[in-house]
C-alpha cells in the first residue's frame, strides 16, 4: 500500500535542483517513462497527476531536506545523468561506444542498488520520492539500451508476482488471526482484568482446541466406524441390556448414574465388539482403538512440549528489558491502528491496568523487610496446610472405604451411592479458601503467592485423585476374581440350553439364546469408564454451581440487599468476588487429567469434555464481566504460563501410568470389549504384525523389540540428554555474564555523564579533549606508570605530577599533544570494577585498587 | 489513493487536478476526524508535527508525509525521530516531565492518581536519562525505543 501511496506522489515530485533545463527534459522523461512503464508493466503502477507540480514541490523539498551529505552525492549523480542523458536522449536504441556502455552499466547498477535501499533510507519523503523516480527512469531507459529488453520484461514480471506473493502471505495472516476464536472476548476480559485473568482464558481456549483434535480422533477413528459398520445393538451379549435389568433401563436416575441404556452404547468399552475386521472395509477395529489409545497421549505429550518450548524460547527473548519498564509503557503502548471507540476504551482500561500492575511491582521492590517475623509466619502457615492436606487425605481414605461396604448392602440411598463423589467436590470447594487465608500469613508478591497456592491446590487434588484410584484399583481386582466364576456359569448355561434344545432332534440347530438372556460377567472397564464419566459430569456440576452461587448470587445479593443491611455489604465481609486464577487453573488441569485417564475405557468422554469446555467458556466470560471486580493488586502475569504447562504435562504423566498399567498387566475381560479374549491387550498389535503385514515385518519387530538394541538406545538418550542440559548450562551462563557487562558499561556511562560538571576548569578541559577517545582498552604499562604517580597527593602535586610524567612520556611533543596520550589512562581507570568513584573528585579512592600497583610503580621510576 | 483519502476530507477546498500545485492546506478538525487518527489520544500532536505551520492544518505533501512515516516499510530511526517530536508538547527538543505527565495522562484518560503519574514519570527519568538532566533529549529518546521490542508494531498507521 505504502508503494502506490510513492507512486502517486511520485507523479507530482520532479527533480530536485531548480535547473529549469533539467527540469523540463524531467519532464519529457517523465511522460516517456510513464508510457515505458505502463507497458513494461514495472515495480510501480501509474498514478493520475500530471507532473506539472514539480516547481512547487522542488522549493518545499529546498526547505525540507536534512541530509546535506547525501545531496551532495545527488548532485553528482544528476550531474553524469544529466551529461549522459543529455548525449542521449532522443532515442532508446543509440549505439554507444564501449566506455560509455561499461560506464553507464555501472550507474544502472548504482540506481538499482538505490531503488533497492530506498526505503532504509530516513530522508524526508518527498526527496526520497524524487530520487526513486530518476533512478528508475534512468534504470529503464539505459537497460533496454544495453540491450536487456527481454529481460526487462521478466524481471518485471517477477517482481510483480513477488509482490503479490508478499500480499498473499499478509492477507492470509490477517485471516488466520481472524479465525482464532473468542480473540474480542478475551481481550475484553483484560483490558478490564489485567493480563492475568486474561491468561486463564487463554489456556481454557488452548485446551479447547486440544480437546477438540483428541474427540476428532477418537470419534473419527472409532465411534463413527463401531456405529456405521459394528454389530447393531441388541445383537450381541454385550450389547445388549440385560433382562434383569430391562425394565428399569430407561429411568431418568440410571441414566443419571450412566447405567442403562447408555452403559450399553457406543460411549463405553464394553460396547465394542472383538471382531478382528468389521464391515466391507475390513476396518480393524480393535487395532484402532488400541492405537487411538496411545495416539492420544502422545498427541497430547508433542503438543504440551511444543507449547512449553515456544513459551520458553519467548521468555528467554526479554533479555535486559527491565531497564526500561516504564518508558516502554509509556511510548510504546498505544496502538495506532486501532479505529474503533470501544476498542479504544479497552485499551484505555488496559494501559492503564497495566501502569497500575507496575506500580504495584515497583513497590513491592522497594518493600523493607522484617525477615525473622517473616519466616516464621510463613513456617506456622506451611504447618497448618499440611495439617490440612492430610486430613483431607485421609477423609477420602475413610469415604471410600464406606463406600466399598455401602456397595456390598442392599438398597443404599442416592447419598450413600454418591458420597465419593459429593466429599470430593466439596473437599475441591472448601479447601482452596482455606489455603488463601491461611496465606494471608504469608505475605508473598502476589505473582509468588499464587504459584504457592497453585502448589498446594495441586498436592490437594493429587491427593484425591490417587485415593479415587486406589478404590477403583480394589473395586477391579474385586471384579475379575468374580469373572472366572461367572465364566464358568456362562458357559455351563449355553451349554445347557444348547442341550435343552437339541434333545429331542439332535440335527436341528438349536435356536440362539436371546442376547439379553445370556449371563454376563462384570465388565470390568465398562464400570472404570462409568466411574469416570460420573466424576466427570459431578465436577461439571460442581463448578458451574460453585460459579453461580458463588460469584453471581453473592453479587445480586451484595447490590441489592446493601440497600437494607447494617454494615456496608460492598467494602466489607461478602462484597463482590475477585475471580479466583489458581482454583480454576487447578480445576481446568485436574478434569484435563481425568479426561485422559478415563478416555480409554470411556471413547464418549471426551465429547462430553469438548461440550463442557465450550460452554464454561461463554458462561465464565459472562460471570466475569457480570460478577467479579478486579483484583486489588493487579499483578502482570508474566511467565506463569510455563508453569501451567508444566502441571499440564505433570498431570499427563500421572494419567498415563494407571492406564499404562491396566494394559499392560490386567487381562481383558472374557465378553465385552474389543480386546476380550486375549491375554493382554496389547496382543492385539503382535496379531496385527503376525497376521495382516508381511513376513519381514514381524522379523524386524522382533529384532528391534529385542532388550540388547533397546537398552543401548535408552542408554544413549540419556547420555543426550546429559550432554545437551550441560550446553545449555553454559549458555545461560555466557548469556548472564554478557547482560552483567552491557549494565556495567551503561552504569560507567551514567556516571561519567554525572560528574562532568562537578571538576576544575583544567580538569574540566582535559575531560572534554577526552571524552572523544574513551574506547581504548588496557593502558600501556608506562601510562600505568604515569597513573600511579599522578593521584598521589593533593591536586597541585597532582598536576605538577603529571606534568612531569607527560614531560617524561616518550611521545611528549608539547602539552597540547601530550594530553591525549595519557587518555587511556585516565578514563580506563573508572572502569576497573568496583570503582564507581569518577576521577576528579576524590583521591581517596584511587588509592584502593593502586594498593599493589603503587609497589610496582615505585620499582620503575619514571622516566 | 492517498489523495483520494486527502480530497475527500473536504472536497470543496481540494482541487481535483493539483497540476497547478494550489497552496491548498486542510485545518486540523477535518484531519482529526478520520477514521484512523479519531481514537488515538496523540492525534492533535501528530497533525501538529506533520502539518506545515505547527498548528495542525496539513497539506498533501504533509499528509502524504505523515502516512509515510506511520506506515510499516518507514525505518526506525525515522519512526524514532518523529516519535521524539510527538512526544514534546511544547516543541523545545526535550522532553520534560509536564510532556511526560501530559503523556501519561492522555494514555490514561487521567484514571491515575497524581501521585501514581508523578512515580511514573520520575521512574521513566530515571530508566531512559541518560546525560542526566532531568529531561530526555533526543538521544535518550533513541537509545531507549529502540531496544523496545514493540516500538514498531505501536507507530504504525495503514491505509
Amino acid at each position: 500500500k505504502d508503494k502506490e501511496e510513492d507512486e502517486s506522489e511520485e507523479e507530482d515530485n520532479g527533480s530536485q535542483q531548480n535547473r529549469a533545463s533539467r527540469r523540463k527534459n524531467y519532464q519529457r522523461k517523465n511522460r516517456d517513462g510513464k508510457k515505458a512503464r505502463e507497458e513494461g508493466g514495472q515495480k510501480k503502477d501509474r498514478g493520475k497527476t500530471t507532473p506539472t507540480k514539480d516547481q512547487k514541490e522542488s522549493e518545499n523539498k529546498e526547505k525540507k531536506t536534512t541530509k546535506r551529505g547525501k545531496e551532495g552525492e545527488n548532485k553528482q549523480k544528476k550531474g553524469r545523468k544529466n551529461s549522459t542523458s543529455a548525449s542521449s536522449n532522443s532515442s532508446d536504441e543509440e549505439s554507444l561506444s564501449e566506455e560509455e556502455l561499461a560506464m553507464l552499466k555501472e550507474q544502472v547498477e548504482q540506481k538499482k542498488k538505490l531503488i533497492s535501499t530506498m526505503r532504509n533510507k530516513p530522508w524526508r519523503m518527498v526527496k526520497k520520492l524524487s530520487m526513486l523516480r530518476e533512478a528508475q527512469d534512468f534504470v529503464e531507459k539505459f537497460e533496454g539500451a544495453l540491450g536487456k529488453g527481454k529481460g526487462k520484461k521478466l524481471y518485471a514480471y517477477k517482481m510483480m508476482m513477488a509482490k503479490k506473493w508478499v500480499k498473499f502471505k499478509r492477507d492470509f495472516e490477517n485471516f488466520k488471526t481472524q479465525c482464532i476464536p473468542w480473540e474480542m472476548k478475551i481481550k475484553e476480559v483484560e483490558s478490564h482484568f489485567g493480563s492475568s485473568v486474561a491468561s486463564y482464558f487463554i489456556f481454557l481456549r488452548w485446551m479447547y482446541g486440544v480437546n477438540l483434535v483428541l474427540f476428532g480422533l477418537i470419534f473419527g477413528l472409532v465411534i463413527i466406524p463401531e456405529i456405521l459398520m459394528g454389530m447393531p445393538y441388541g445383537s450381541l451379549p454385550r450389547k445388549t441390556v440385560p433382562r434383569a435389568e430391562q425394565a428399569t433401563a430407561m429411568d431418568f436416575s440410571v441414566l443419571w448414574d450412566f447405567e442403562g441404556y447408555i452403559k450399553y452404547s457406543a460411549l463405553f468399552y464394553g460396547y465394542y465388539n472383538n471382531q478382528r475386521t468389521i464391515g466391507w472395509l475390513k476396518y480393524r477395529l480393535p487395532m484402532a482403538y488400541f492405537m487411538v489409545g496411545i495416539s492420544v497421549f502422545g498427541y497430547s505429550l508433542m503438543v504440551v512440549i511444543r507449547s512449553m518450548a515456544r513459551n520458553a524460547n519467548e521468555s528467554t527473548g526479554d533479555g535486559d528489558d527491565d531497564n526500561f519498564i516504564f518508558s516502554w509503557k509509556m511510548f510504546t503502548s498505544w496502538d495506532y491502528l486501532i479505529g474503533n471507540p470501544e476498542t479504544a476504551d479497552n485499551k484505555f482500561a488496559s494501559i492503564t491496568t497495566s501502569f497500575k500492575e507496575s506500580i504495584v511491582d515497583e513497590q513491592e521492590s522497594n518493600k523493607d523487610e522484617n525477615i525473622h517475623l517473616r519466616r516464621f509466619l510463613r513456617v506456622l502457615a506451611n504447618v497448618l496446610i499440611i495439617c490440612c492436606l492430610c486430613g483431607s487425605g485421609y477423609l477420602i481414605y475413610f469415604v471410600v472405604k464406606r463406600s466399598q461396604t455401602f456397595s456390598k448392602m442392599q438398597n443404599v440411598g442416592w447419598y450413600e451411592r454418591n458420597e465419593v463423589e459429593i466429599v470430593m467436590s466439596l473437599l475441591g470447594m472448601f479447601c482452596p479458601p482455606l489455603f488463601e487465608t491461611i496465606a494471608a500469613l504469608e505475605n508473598y508478591h502476589p505473582r509468588i503467592g499464587l504459584k504457592w497456592q497453585l502448589g498446594r491446590i495441586f498436592a490437594l487434588f493429587l491427593g484425591n485423585l490417587y485415593t479415587f484410584l486406589l478404590a477403583l484399583m480394589d473395586d477391579v481386582n474385586e471384579k475379575l476374581a468374580e469373572e472366572d466364576a461367572v465364566k464358568n456359569i456362562t458357559h455351563w448355561t449355553l451349554l445347557g440350553h444348547h442341550n435343552s434344545s437339541a434333545g429331542n432332534d439332535s440335527t436341528v440347530t438349536p435356536p440362539p439364546l436371546d442376547p439379553a438372556d445370556v449371563p454376563r460377567g462384570p465388565c470390568w472397564e465398562t464400570t472404570v469408564g462409568i466411574e469416570f464419566v460420573r466424576l466427570t459430569v459431578s465436577d461439571i456440576l460442581v463448578t458451574y454451581i460453585t460459579i453461580l452461587v458463588g460469584d453471581f448470587i453473592r453479587a445480586c445479593f451484595v447490590r441489592f440487599v446493601n440497600y437494607c443491611w447494617c454494615w456496608d455489604l460492598e467494602a466489607g465481609f461478602p462484597s463482590y468476588a475477585e475471580f479466583d486464577i489458581s482454583g480454576n487453573v487447578l480445576g481446568l488441569v485436574f478434569n484435563q487429567g481425568m479426561i485422559w485417564m478415563g478416555s480409554f475405557y470411556a471413547p464418549g468422554l471426551v465429547g462430553i469434555n469438548v461440550l463442557r469446555l465450550l460452554t464454561s467458556m461463554y458462561f465464565q466470560c459472562w460471570a466475569v464481566m457480570s460478577s467479579n471486580v478486579p483484583h486489588a493488586r493487579v499483578f502482570k502475569a508474566s511467565k506463569s504460563n510455563n508453569f501451567y504447562m508444566g502441571l499440564l504435562l505433570l498431570i499427563l504423566f500421572l494419567s498415563l501410568l494407571p492406564v499404562a498399567y491396566t494394559i499392560m498387566s490386567l487381562p481383558p475381560s472374557f465378553d465385552c470389549g474389543p480386546f476380550s479374549g486375549k491375554k493382554r491387550m496389547y496382543d492385539v498389535i503382535q496379531e496385527t504384525i503376525e497376521l495382516d503385514f508381511p513376513l519381514f515385518v514381524a522379523k524386524i519387530f522382533s529384532y528391534v523389540a529385542n532388550p540388547g538394541l533397546i537398552i543401548p538406545a535408552i542408554l544413549l538418550m540419556v547420555l543426550t540428554i546429559y550432554y545437551l542440559n550441560a550446553v545449555s548450562k553454559a549458555y545461560q551462563r555466557a548469556n548472564a555474564e554478557l547482560k552483567k557487562k552491557m549494565q556495567m558499561q551503561r552504569e560507567e556511562e551514567k556516571n561519567k555523564r554525572n560528574n562532568k560538571a562537578s571538576t576544575n576548569p583544567m580538569l574540566q578541559d582535559l575531560e572534554d579533549l577526552l571524552t572523544p577517545s574513551t574506547k581504548t582498552e588496557s593502558p600501556p604499562k608506562q601510562a600505568e606508570d604515569k597513573k600511579t604517580e599522578s593521584p598521589r597527593g593533593a591536586s597541585p602535586v597532582r598536576k605538577a605530577g603529571r606534568g612531569e610524567a607527560l614531560a617524561g612520556s616518550p611521545m611528549a611533543s608539547g602539552r597540547g599533544a601530550a594530553f591525549t596520550p595519557p587518555s587511556p589512562v585516565f578514563m580506563t581507570q573508572p572502569r576497573t570494577p568496583g570503582i564507581r568513584a569518577p576521577y576528579p573528585g576524590q583521591p581517596r579512592p584511587w588509592g584502593h585498587p593502586l594498593g599493589p600497583v603503587p609497589g610496582r610503580g615505585r620499582g620503575q621510576p619514571c622516566f | 489513493r492517498l489523495f483520494s483519502r486527502y480530497r475527500d476530507l473536504a472536497p470543496q477546498l481540494v482541487p481535483q487536478d493539483y497540476s497547478h500545485s494550489p497552496a491548498v492546506s486542510l485545518p486540523y478538525e477535518l484531519i482529526g476526524s478520520m477514521p484512523e487518527l479519531k481514537d488515538n489520544p496523540f492525534r492533535q500532536r501528530i497533525a501538529e508535527v506533520f502539518s506545515e505551520h505547527g498548528d495542525g492544518s496539513m497539506t498533501l505533501e504533509n499528509f502524504l508525509d505523515m502516512f509515510s512515516v506511520l506506515s510499516e516499510m518507514a525505518p526506525r530511526d525515522l519512526k524514532a525521530y518523529y516519535a521524539f517530536k510527538i512526544y514534546d508538547f511544547n516543541n523545545d527538543d526535550y522532553i520534560c516531565k509536564s510532556d511526560l505527565e501530559k503523556t501519561v495522562n492522555k494514555l490514561t484518560r487521567n484514571e491515575l492518581s497524581p501521585e501514581e503519574v508523578r512515580l511514573v514519570c520520575d521512574k521513566v527519568i530515571y530508566e531512559a536519562d541518560v546525560d542526566n538532566d532531568g529531561k530526555l533529549s533526543l538521544a535518550d529518546f533513541q537509545h531507549m525505543i529502540l531496544r523496545a521490542p514493540d516500538f514498531l508494531r505501536c507507530c504504525l498507521l495503514s491505509i
